[in-house]
């Protein structure tokens, strides 16, 4: 199979706060916004650099949404960033109104995204935002996989024209993709061609995926691995055509087992194709305080909870 | 600056239209519409920057009206279809299905809203934000925000409070249409939002008081609130709900109900058909 190369652990935030610089060079129009985490957001640099465009709000997050749907208004693409929790199920009655419902151009980064949190615990660990922000009408909901991704994602935020929800994390993880890859909403990438099963993951555990992958290919399993980096719009295409060649897939996301990924690749064959499908998930609990490895392993998101669920699907054809 | 007799026709004619488009819908909230009629029409035909002919929903070289408290949808409606922005022959779909007057603001449809607004205590956070855009950009125009008095309630309304005071958003204008009642009755019994004046003066705005019912208290008031002082300003207006119409006046009953044909005629018989009836 194609061989991925992790060239340094890094965290997606850090990929963030570099896109953030670069999408605030490419455009004056580009505003940073926080509610007292800029350096949990890794906004540090971009206030540095445009001062008059870095937007402190304090910890008071209905508001910093609804001050982001203002500062649209008037053309301004505004970035307001939290942790994950913060800013979607906290603010959102405000996201709903504001963002989606008045379709203004405002970019919500959504930090420490997910179980792999880690040590905060479960008040932080939100694992129901996609849920939440794929209900909202006209929602662009993107999950990048690394660091570079993320930059790059970040970049094609500023860039596209309408309500963004990029999610991203705390720990550091495997930094694999090209780092000068332009990043594409709407695009599933196809990280390696196989034939025997599909494994269609979002965010790092697009890495856990390609492991498994590798594992399975010792078994003699060809296993196909798509990257969901935009959870919505979904490309069905994508996934139907993978799916038309391989005969069963398996969904793997750090997300509840309501309303994220695997629901919506679920809907997709079931409409279209039916095909056994796995689900790889944080089913439907609260987290705990743990180190984000120790998290994985028990919550089932790792490499080996990946293959063992590839080979279920395969059995079920 | 329109005289004191034509604003008073303009609003007596906004008042009617209210009446009879919530009659004609059969639902919707008459009673703080009419409370703030005087002040939106003195707004719009006496104070604000702005033009239907030109206006786009990024403000750009005009000021912006927020009205938070979203259910006051009938009388927004009214003085923006006086105003120009569309045909007053529209006010009747009102809550129809169809309509591009749905039964809270909603923006795409029609000329004059900049956002959407019902869930309460969220309109001031994007009045903020626009004027905040605007002087980050160099724009000279301001931001304007209806709040309810029992809006007030709602936590959000104080982070904005916060924010446009840290900010110096002294191009936001903020207005309480300070009737005293909620749906569950007067707010003094529901829950207390005494001081009014000494919590936005707390917050560091600058506060001003008018007679949201008398043309030389509400111009006044707007006068004022043109300061540049560097705070955001708060005019406190005191209101009557129903006001206009005997039976509605200060009767929380009527937040939101819809008259019935009979309460029509006898509420348009107390309101003077001054630019005709759409």
């Amino acid at each position: 199979m194609k061989k991925y190369i992790d060239t340094g652990k890094k965290d997606t935030r850090s990929g963030f706060g570099v896109g953030l610089v670069e999408a605030g060079r490419a455009d004056s129009r580009v505003v940073a916004m926080t509610a007292d985490l800029k350096p949990s957001l890794k906004m540090g640099d971009f206030a540095k650099e445009f001062p008059d465009r870095f937007v402190e709000c304090g910890i008071a997050e209905a508001n910093m949404v609804g001050v982001a749907s203002g500062l649209a208004l008037t053309g301004l693409i505004p970035f307001c960033g939290s942790f994950a929790e913060f800013i979607t199920g906290r603010v959102y009655d405000q996201i709903r109104q504001e963002v989606a419902y008045g379709h203004t151009n405002v970019k919500l980064a959504s930090s420490h995204a997910g179980i792999t949190l880690g040590e905060d615990g479960a008040t932080h660990q939100t694992m129901e935002d996609i849920a939440l922000m794929r209900a909202l009408p006209g929602m662009t909901v993107l999950v990048p996989c690394d660091f570079n991704q993320t930059k790059q994602a970040t970049i094609a935020a500023a860039k596209f024209e309408g309500p963004v929800y990029l999610r991203f994390g705390r720990p550091s993880v495997p930094n694999f993709t090209d780092p000068d890859e332009p990043f594409e909403i709407g695009k599933v990438y196809n990280l390696n061609p196989g034939k025997d099963v599909t494994l269609i993951a979002m965010g790092h555990l697009v890495w856990e995926a390609l492991q498994a992958a590798e594992a399975l290919e010792a078994e003699g399993i060809s296993a196909e691995v798509l990257n969901v980096a935009t959870v919505k719009p979904l490309d069905e295409k994508a996934i139907l055509e993978s799916v038309a060649k391989t005969g069963c897939a398996v969904v793997a996301e750090e997300h509840n087992a309501y309303g994220g990924l695997g629901e919506a690749v679920a809907g997709i064959l079931a409409a279209n194709r039916p095909a056994p499908v796995e689900f790889i998930n944080g089913r439907d609990q609260f987290g705990q305080s743990g180190t984000p490895a120790e998290l994985m392993a028990a919550y089932g998101l790792d490499a080996a909870h990946i293959a063992e669920a590839a080979r279920k699907a395969i059995a079920r054809k | 600056m329109k005289t004191n007799q034509e604003l008073s026709d303009i609003a007596s004619q906004v008042r009617r239209d209210i009446i009879r488009m919530v009659t004609a819908a059969k639902s919707g909230h008459p009673g703080g519409s009419l409370s703030s009629t005087d002040i939106l029409t003195t707004l719009f035909f006496s104070e604000m920057k702005q033009d239907p002919a030109t206006w786009t929903r990024e403000a750009k070289g005009q000021d912006a009206f927020i009205p938070s408290a979203g259910h006051l949808a009938p009388v927004y409606y009214a003085v923006l279809a006086r105003a120009g922005y569309f045909d007053p022959a529209k006010l009747g779909t009102l809550r129809k299905f169809g309509s591009d007057l749905q039964g809270h603001p909603s923006v795409g449809h029609i000329k004059g809203i900049f956002q959407p607004s019902g869930s309460l205590g969220q309109g001031l956070a994007a009045a903020a934000g626009i004027a905040l855009g605007k002087k980050m950009q160099g724009q000279g125009e301001r931001a304007f925000a209806l709040l309810g008095d029992g809006e007030s309630e709602e936590g959000e309304i104080w982070e904005s409070a916060m924010f446009a005071a840290f900010h110096k958003l002294d191009n936001l204008v903020a207005m309480t249409d300070w009737n005293g009642m909620q749906i569950d009755g007067p707010t003094a019994t529901v829950t207390s939002l005494e001081d009014l004046r000494e919590k936005w003066l707390a917050f560091n705005w600058d506060v001003i008081e008018a007679e949201g019912h008398d043309f030389d208290s509400i111009k006044g008031a707007f006068e004022l609130a043109r300061k540049q002082d560097g705070k955001p300003k708060m005019i406190l207006f005191r209101t009557e709900m129903g006001h206009g119409v005997d039976f509605m006046t200060n009767n929380h009953g009527w937040h939101g109900k819809a008259p019935s044909e009979e309460q029509c005629a006898a509420a348009l018989s107390q309101l003077k058909e001054t630019l005709g009836d759409y």
